[in-house]
């Protein structure tokens, strides 16, 4: 298991990572941030690209901030860094929480979150928090830099609208507003492996009522997305087992689930159900 | 394929190496500076054996390369005790049992050593979190839940 | 337990073995490098079932830096792998060759060896061989019809049968007749160390080495010897660390014999080392088994007979074990309880799959679930408790010993001391098992879904005839044990030293004990089948006996005082009855027995003996374990909340590790009850090739463990009482958790198969509530 050769390049701008990912890209030359999904994946050759663009010495990916109404994340921020009480307010809290579910510890002090986006694993944790949250993922090729809205960019099981000779240099996530209530539940056979599905929900309630929802699953699917049917149950409904249930019940039947030689679409839809009823009792809390 | 010349900060130690870039940097540890103490586990980012720390992070040094570890300060289980004074987490690996085969060892403890001295009051919950990113198939993971929350009391108690 | 014990024996010392592995100075078969050394990988099948057409070499001939590329073709004098215990003529034509000839049987098969300049080349060179094949029908099942194995032979390479009694009798005048169809699941050992090997040629001493062996090396020396027609003194194996054995590691497999070849032919060291996806389709897999199984019983649960149908999945070839699973769970299965009649019937069959033989505790922990099952629901259709029941059969300990027409690893089974139902109290007792009935009803009654469960079981150890050992004493009284056993992890040289250091009067810690060297000793038992400590610790306790005595002889004269009025404290012997006197150290002694020495007169030189261990039989541990658990209903995830394990080890040289072995091999237990499987696709396509997949439990899913170490019944089979521990903790976990989950489901047999994953769980819940509402 050990990976197949490459070159390996150590650029220290964004303009250079750029023009050497256009010129590698047409071989499968590949971007090397965290590399915790990357490396495995070369340990068992299931790729060999021949050319790396290391990304870790660009000191303008550090990017941490909160800009406007939107968290910016860049290419270099590591999944521990949401757990030190950055981000205020409830997008920092949600983050936080989130990060304590993505594999384990060590993992964490490497893997960025533009990475786990950039790569889509269907199960990975902050693709859901980018579906539900609406991020826009900001790409950058020797043509410029361009915008591409969240939903414009799961295409399939690790396929996403990002070309090869582009970088995903950072993602903006709208915060979310002051009063907003999260829940997120994920199922996996041991701690810190791959779930087998999970539920995002956000909301305000207001007066009683459901304001703003947003519900989401990954690990379900191909990728993860919003269920706006699921979100319109919700909006404007009391906060009760009722709505809880009745959300849940659209969520696992509005399902399209993966299924594998291990585990069953009908198992998915079930987590599902599950899941939701879970996350939802969390808002509630 | 090229390989290329580097420099590794290793316990305080420079190993001048040269390799490819592909060498992951737990091979370049054990093949190019001769610190088998890092063992492998899996070579795929799992079993936690190859736990070393760089830079103050704990890391799985099999999903490292060399190259990516220049200028960057690394710590083995070579340099964990100090000359001859084995570190607490040493002593109490060996006076709670924590240990049968061994091979997990350097990994724990690693692993252990970088938590405890980023978060030295590490409640009990997060702790086990944390050891519970390392395999280890011998000893059923109790004796190293007291050993590691033993350390981790000696090193907060004032000296 | 006993108050804390005066010499070495039954206390829990520290390890001998601990500090320079908490240090990185460990030596495991990876760290170890020869000058000029040659890397090998293996170009492994990636087909089930096919005839192979061709195989192309050249371009990873041509890629620089390697050296060489085999194929069968190359190694035509290496036959295929031996069994290790003898001759079995009808299994002969099954054994797998060193590298695939014409066939391919299961994935992961060795088929080219490639021989390079470094590791990542010789992965290189791997990628670039290829090969055309034609695809054969793949058998995945083992309860599926027999095939075709070549043209003449058929899947079914065995049946075993053992039994005694008439069962047909038994089973037309039982009160009632209970079957059951249950299957254990494809899991192993999987040591977090994989598997290594370095092949090294002295030319100049004409002698073959072999490192990274472990296990069994002085077995594996006689058959490499025999497969490479050398003398056993031109071939040594050598033992280094070893990072778990578990059963599976320590084997002949193919790349043991192809590094030794090709050290030979090339006359350069040859290193392999295997890598986890490796580990995971190459290494022995175990445990796959269904049975069909039904006990006739009379009105008040006493077993009457039981008729065991079994399927064994061996997966593509027999290994170095060959029947050994299958005969164990023959001779194994009626465990504790008394059984009138028995007939079993096991099909050994192959499939194309990854190999299986022997992991920690084989046979036992596939035939106490089995077993176990059976009983529990028996219980349910007798309207008994799962308690009564297993009193009702049980073994009584004034029938001791307890003989059974059936055998085991060739042995008579005989139990030779046991109080199965003092033991079964103290965990009762310990638990509260009344209280925690009440305990578990009211959080039934607040909707959570718990249960306990428990099973019994006994253990077989110290499996013989014979091992030795050699112990001698230096000048400066520097001990040396020099034994014929392995280390795998377990503590081996510890307890040696603890018997050798309560024998002699001696420090522990002044003993180096050595094992895995065949060029050390001629023989040795290994370690395999929790037998180390009472074949080898016997051995050591009997020379250090003769070194005691020979020291004492010296010293009498020296001191003139009678050998009798002599003892050995910290390493002086000293008169008994004059503390304070002169006194004589054992170093000294050593010197007086120089050969050059006048004061010798006339005794072999050295302060040194050998001493032997026979035994007839094997020794019988036994114990129970309990479960407590609790379902998820919605995900169909068990958590194991609380979990006790007692076991009667007869003596335990030292308390510490015996708990450690238990504990280890409950987590073990644990992963096989309800994560580990290796799961195939219907192609015969491996799906747990990563450790994303293979799921070992970590310490998140590790519960709390009472451990009840019992010392009632001292093995009568040698001087020492000890029984052996390493397969206590795994050996009845599958069992005691499927009856807890049973008992939390409130459906007594609903658990049918290992693991009980998450997914089969809610399915099971989804049927049980199906059934409920139209009933």
């Amino acid at each position: 298991m050990k990976p197949a050769s490459f070159i390996h390049h150590r650029p220290s701008t964004i303009d250079e990572a750029v023009q050497l990912i256009a010129r590698h890209a047409p071989e499968d030359g590949r971007i090397l941030a965290g590399g915790q999904s990357l490396v495995p994946i070369m340990a068992f050759r299931m790729a060999k690209p021949p050319h790396l663009i290391d990304i870790n010495e660009i000191a303008e990916l550090d990017l941490l901030e909160i800009a406007g109404d939107a968290l910016r994340i860049g290419a270099r921020i590591r999944h521990s860094a949401f757990g030190r009480d950055r981000i205020p307010g409830p997008t920092g809290a949600l983050l936080a929480t989130i990060m304590r579910n993505i594999a384990h510890h060590p993992i964490r002090t490497r893997g960025t979150f533009c990475g786990s986006l950039a790569h889509a694993d269907p199960a990975s944790e902050w693709c859901a928090v980018a579906a539900v949250m609406d991020a826009i993922l900001v790409a950058r090729s020797i043509e410029g830099e361009r915008e591409i809205p969240v939903r414009d960019y799961f295409e399939a099981v690790m396929t996403t609208a990002l070309r090869p000779d582009e970088i995903l240099v950072e993602v903006r996530l709208p915060l979310l507003p002051t009063g907003t209530r999260f829940g997120f539940c994920e199922f996996s056979r041991r701690a810190g492996d791959f779930a087998l599905a999970m539920v995002l929900v956000t909301m305000r309630i207001e007066q009683g009522r459901i304001v703003d929802p947003r519900f989401g699953i990954g690990g379900a699917e191909a990728f993860p997305r919003r269920l706006p049917q699921v979100e319109a149950i919700l909006n404007g409904a009391a906060p009760d087992g009722l709505t809880w249930a009745r959300a849940a019940a659209l969520a696992a039947e509005s399902l399209d689930p993966l299924e594998d030689a291990v585990t069953s679409g009908d198992y998915r839809r079930d987590l599902v159900r599950s899941l939701s009823i879970r996350a939802f009792t969390q808002v509630e809390a | 394929m090229t390989k290329q010349d580097i420099t590794l900060d290793v316990n305080g130690r420079r190993y001048a190496i040269s390799v490819e870039p592909r060498k992951t940097l737990a091979d370049a540890l054990r093949d190019e500076c001769g610190l088998t103490g890092t063992h492998l586990g899996c070579e795929h980012g799992v079993c936690g054996a190859c736990t070393i720390i760089v830079g103050g992070e704990t890391v799985r040094s099999c999903l490292m390369f060399a190259v990516q570890a220049t200028g960057r300060t690394i710590r083995t289980i070579e340099g964990l005790a100090d000359g001859n004074d084995l570190h607490p987490l040493q002593r109490a690996f060996m006076q709670n049992h924590a240990l049968q085969c061994g091979y997990c060892t350097p990994g724990f403890l690693m692993l252990a050593a970088g938590v405890l001295e980023q978060n030295p009051d590490i409640d009990d919950k997060e702790l086990i979190d944390v050891l519970s990113s390392n395999l280890c198939r011998c000893t059923g993971y109790e004796n190293i839940l007291a050993a590691v929350r033993a350390a981790a009391a000696e090193m907060r108690a004032p000296t | 337990m006993n108050d804390m014990p005066k010499g070495p024996i039954g206390r829990p010392l520290l390890r001998l073995e601990d500090p320079p592995l908490v240090t990185g100075r460990g030596r495991f078969v990876a760290d170890i490098s020869f000058p000029h050394q040659l890397h090998m990988r293996l170009v492994r099948s990636p087909h089930a079932h096919a005839r192979i057409n061709s195989i192309s070499i050249e371009a990873a001939l041509a890629l620089p830096g390697v050296f060489a590329v085999w194929t069968a073709r190359d190694i035509p004098e290496i036959g295929p792998i031996d069994f290790r215990e003898g001759k079995i003529e009808k299994l002969e034509p099954y054994r797998q060759p060193v590298l695939a000839i014409d066939r391919l049987r299961y994935i992961g098969e060795p088929v080219a060896a490639i021989f390079a300049s470094d590791a990542y080349i010789a992965e290189d060179a791997a990628d670039l061989v290829t090969m055309d094949v034609e695809d054969l029908p793949v058998i995945t099942r083992a309860d599926d019809p027999p095939g075709a194995f070549d043209d003449h032979l058929s899947t079914e390479a065995a049946v075993v049968r053992q039994g005694f009694g008439d069962t047909t009798k038994a089973f037309q005048e039982a009160h009632a007749i209970v079957e059951i169809d249950v299957s254990i699941g494809r899991h192993s050992g999987v040591p977090l160390e994989t598997r290594g090997a370095i092949g090294r040629y002295d030319a100049a001493r004409d002698v073959l080495e072999l490192h990274g062996a472990g296990k069994v090396p002085h077995k594996n020396r006689e058959s490499l010897a025999k497969l490479f027609g050398r003398s056993t003194a031109a071939l040594h194996l050598f033992e280094p660390h070893v990072g778990g054995g578990f059963g599976v590691r320590g084997e002949i497999y193919p790349e043991d014999i192809l590094v030794l070849a090709a050290a030979l032919r090339f006359e350069r060291p040859v290193k392999w080392i295997e890598d986890r996806r490796e580990n995971l389709i190459a290494c022995n897999h175990s445990r796959q088994q269904r049975h069909k199984i039904r006990a006739a019983v009379d009105a008040d649960g006493a077993l009457l007979a039981i008729e065991n149908e079994f399927w064994h999945d061996q997966g593509a070839y027999p290994r170095t074990h060959a029947l050994r699973v299958a005969e164990t769970t023959c001779g194994i299965l009626p465990g504790p309880y008394h059984l009138g009649a028995y007939k079993a019937l096991g099909h050994y069959r192959l499939t194309n799959k990854t190999p299986a033989a022997t992991y920690r505790a084989p046979g036992r922990y596939e035939t106490n679930f089995v077993r176990e099952r059976l009983l529990d629901v028996i219980a349910a259709r007798l309207g008994k408790s799962r308690i009564d029941v297993r009193r009702r059969n049980l073994i009584r300990a004034d029938e001791m010993p307890y003989a059974r027409p059936l055998s085991v690893l060739e042995d008579e089974v005989s139990y030779d001391s046991g109080d199965y139902a003092g033991l079964l109290d103290k965990t009762l007792a310990l638990i509260g098992w009344d209280e925690l009935q009440v305990e578990l009803a009211e959080r039934r009654a607040k909707g959570e879904c718990v249960g306990a469960g428990l099973a019994l079981f006994v253990e077989k150890s110290g499996l013989g005839p014979s091992d030795g050992a050699k112990v001698n004493v230096d000048t400066t009284g520097a001990i040396e044990v020099i034994t014929g056993g392995a280390s795998v992890g377990q503590g081996f040289e510890t307890v040696m030293a603890q018997v050798c250091a309560e024998t002699l009067g001696t420090d522990y810690r002044r003993i180096r004990v050595v094992h895995g060297r065949t060029d050390r000793i001629e023989y040795g038992i290994g370690a395999h089948a929790s037998r180390a400590t009472v074949m080898t610790a016997n051995a050591v306790h009997a020379a250090a006996l003769k070194v005691r005595d020979k020291a004492l002889a010296v010293a009498g004269e020296l001191l003139q005082a009678g050998p009798a009025s002599l003892d050995i404290v910290d390493g002086q012997v000293v008169q008994r009855e004059r503390p304070g006197g002169p006194s004589i150290a054992l170093g000294m002694i050593a010197h007086h027995l120089r050969p050059s020495s006048p004061t010798r007169r006339g005794r072999d030189p050295g302060l040194a003996a050998e001493g032997w261990f026979d035994t007839e039989h094997q020794t019988y541990p036994y114990g129970n374990q309990l479960a407590v658990v609790k379902i998820d209903r919605d995900t169909g995830g068990v958590t194991v909340e609380r979990y006790v394990i007692a076991y009667d080890i007869g003596r335990a040289i030292n308390p510490l590790l015996v708990r450690g072995q238990i504990l280890g091999g409950f987590v073990q237990g644990l992963g096989g009850a309800l994560y580990e499987e290796f799961l195939y696709d219907d192609r015969g396509e491996p799906l747990s090739v990563t450790f994303a997949d293979y799921l070992i439990p970590t310490l998140h899913e590790t519960p709390q463990v009472d451990v009840i170490i019992s010392e009632d019944a001292p093995s009568t089979r040698n001087p020492l009482g000890i029984k052996g521990a390493g397969e206590s903790g795994i050996a009845a976990v599958g069992a005691a958790i499927a009856s807890a989950v049973d008992d939390a489901l409130g459906v007594p047999g609903s658990i049918t198969s290992l693991p009980i994953t998450p997914q089969r769980l809610k399915r099971i819940i989804q049927n049980l509530d199906a059934r409920s509402v139209s009933s």
